[in-house]
């Protein structure tokens, strides 16, 4: 059985953090190049030249794009003939985003409690997803997710009879609540179906397939595409100042569901997507 | 739409005389403070300690930069969301300080104060604190060091880029602007300004 060591992921996750917070992806980038040449309002299109230099600053002089360098997400995908060794999987994943966010010069934005509100000092704890999946290999993903948009988020039970234009509504309606809060143009995660918790799950994990890249089921991509359209009939724009881009892109991941259940989450990520994955 | 510079510390005359859309530069000192900043800040007002900074004609800038790089005046340093000092503001506003720098909607209160006080709600684009790192000369910690990022700092500015979202009128940017491009069939519309008449 193929062996890895923790320290392997921990120096992966540390390493991931501080890429992804200086250096734009393409997939993001390529969306926010395609919004300027769309935006059809002048102080959009300017917010949006704002946003290619600001990457071209962070990427030349690692610098992180944003100060709000985020809640590092470390999704795991652990394939099931790997041995992990030398000790304790979420203590080196934990161990690897001190690391990197000390190395890198990012925000310690993470407390210890909701409630006292002190600050570990290390961006501890991460929020570690694991999954286990066929193979031998390690993949992981991380993001690092600013607060803002996180913030603008909502998850709805709602009843079955509400069903699409139910689910469009709270979702269209989430987004114009965010307005400028949110660091628009944004890229909106829906999750539909599953319960309670897999439905905010799924949005959260809809926001980690490549920017603009559409459901492999014909009939949601299309409801993708409804989506998208609708929200950027709302007029917000970038940052809220007005503008005919206020979505980037809409993502929705589904899954079967009760009887009784429609659950609808909308997890909202601003512009500055950041993300990068690797496979050990 | 104007474009206008201001020195800080900011006047009367000078806050008048700008108006919700202008592109607004800063140059002069600003204060950093978030919600931890805030929240001490009415804290040693309440016990009779005073601020520690002189409030009046003074800039807050609602921003928790990244550490700096050695060499480096300062890390990144993009604006926070607004509405999370609303609880705050208008008794810094009471105090003196003619304007504020973050991003998103503000409450009604908020707005109320601004136009009471005289006081201008300035946003700056958010994710793009590399950027606007470059309008920083100079950053010192002079309070709160315990709070880490969200000490605050003087921060020294030169042209820093804002656009104003409420004036002294009552003028309101955000619904101003999303009004002009939102569709006839759009399913939500603008959130229109509440603010006092």
């Amino acid at each position: 059985m193929r062996q890895l060591h923790v320290d392997e992921v921990a120096a992966a996750v540390a390493r991931l953090v501080r890429e992804a917070n200086c250096v734009l992806e393409p997939d993001v980038a390529w969306a926010i190049a395609r919004a300027r040449s769309r935006e059809e309002s002048p102080v959009g299109k300017a917010v949006l030249a704002q946003l290619v230099e600001n990457a071209t600053i962070a990427e030349a002089e690692r610098v992180p794009m944003c100060q709000d360098t985020g809640v590092a997400l470390v999704f795991l995908e652990i394939g099931q003939d790997l041995h992990l060794v030398g000790g304790d999987l979420t203590e080196a994943v934990n161990r690897g985003v001190a690391q990197g966010y000390q190395e890198g010069y990012l925000r310690k934005s993470m407390l210890d409690d909701p409630i006292r509100r002190k600050n570990t000092g290390d961006n501890t704890p991460a929020m570690i997803y694991t999954n286990v999946v066929p193979g031998d290999r390690l993949r992981i993903r991380v993001a690092c997710k600013g607060g803002g948009s996180e913030n603008m988020s909502r998850l709805q039970m709602l009843p079955p009879s509400a069903g699409w234009e139910g689910a469009k509504r709270f979702i269209v309606e989430t987004v114009a609540q965010a307005g400028p809060n949110a660091c628009p143009p944004v890229i909106v995660g829906v999750g539909i179906g599953g319960n309670f918790d897999k439905c905010a799950l799924l949005a959260k994990l809809a926001l980690l397939r490549p920017v603009g890249q559409p459901h492999p089921d014909p009939e949601w991509a299309a409801r993708e595409e409804e989506l998208l359209e609708a929200i950027n009939k709302l007029g917000v724009g970038p940052m809220g100042l007005g503008g005919t881009v206020t979505a980037l892109a809409v993502h929705i991941e589904v899954m079967g569901c009760h009887i009784t259940a429609l659950p609808v989450a909308v997890n909202i990520e601003c512009h500055a997507h950041r993300h990068k994955e690797v496979v050990l | 739409m104007a474009r206008v510079h201001v020195t800080t510390p900011l006047t009367e005359e000078q806050v008048r005389r700008i108006r919700a859309g202008d592109e607004v530069y800063i140059t002069g000192t600003v204060y950093t403070a978030r919600d931890a900043a805030h929240k001490r800040m009415l804290e040693d007002l309440a016990a009779g300690r005073g601020l520690p900074f002189d409030p009046r004609g003074a800039v807050i800038y609602y921003v928790g930069p990244t550490p700096p790089r050695p060499g480096q005046v300062i890390g990144s340093a993009g604006p926070t969301t607004s509405y999370r000092m609303d609880k705050y503001t208008p008794t810094l506003l009471r105090q003196g300080v003619k304007a504020v720098i973050g991003k998103g909607y503000r409450g009604d209160e908020v707005k109320a104060a601004l136009v009471e006080c005289g006081a201008l709600y300035l946003a700056a684009t958010g994710g793009a604190g590399a950027l606007l790192a470059r309008a920083v000369e100079a950053a010192d910690v002079i309070a709160y060091p315990d709070l880490g990022p969200e000490a605050i700092r003087k921060l020294t500015v030169r042209d820093l880029p804002t656009i104003c979202i409420h004036d002294v009128y009552g003028g309101d940017q955000y619904y101003a602007g999303q009004s002009q491009w939102v569709k006839p069939d759009a399913m939500f519309k603008p959130r229109p300004p509440q603010a006092a008449e």
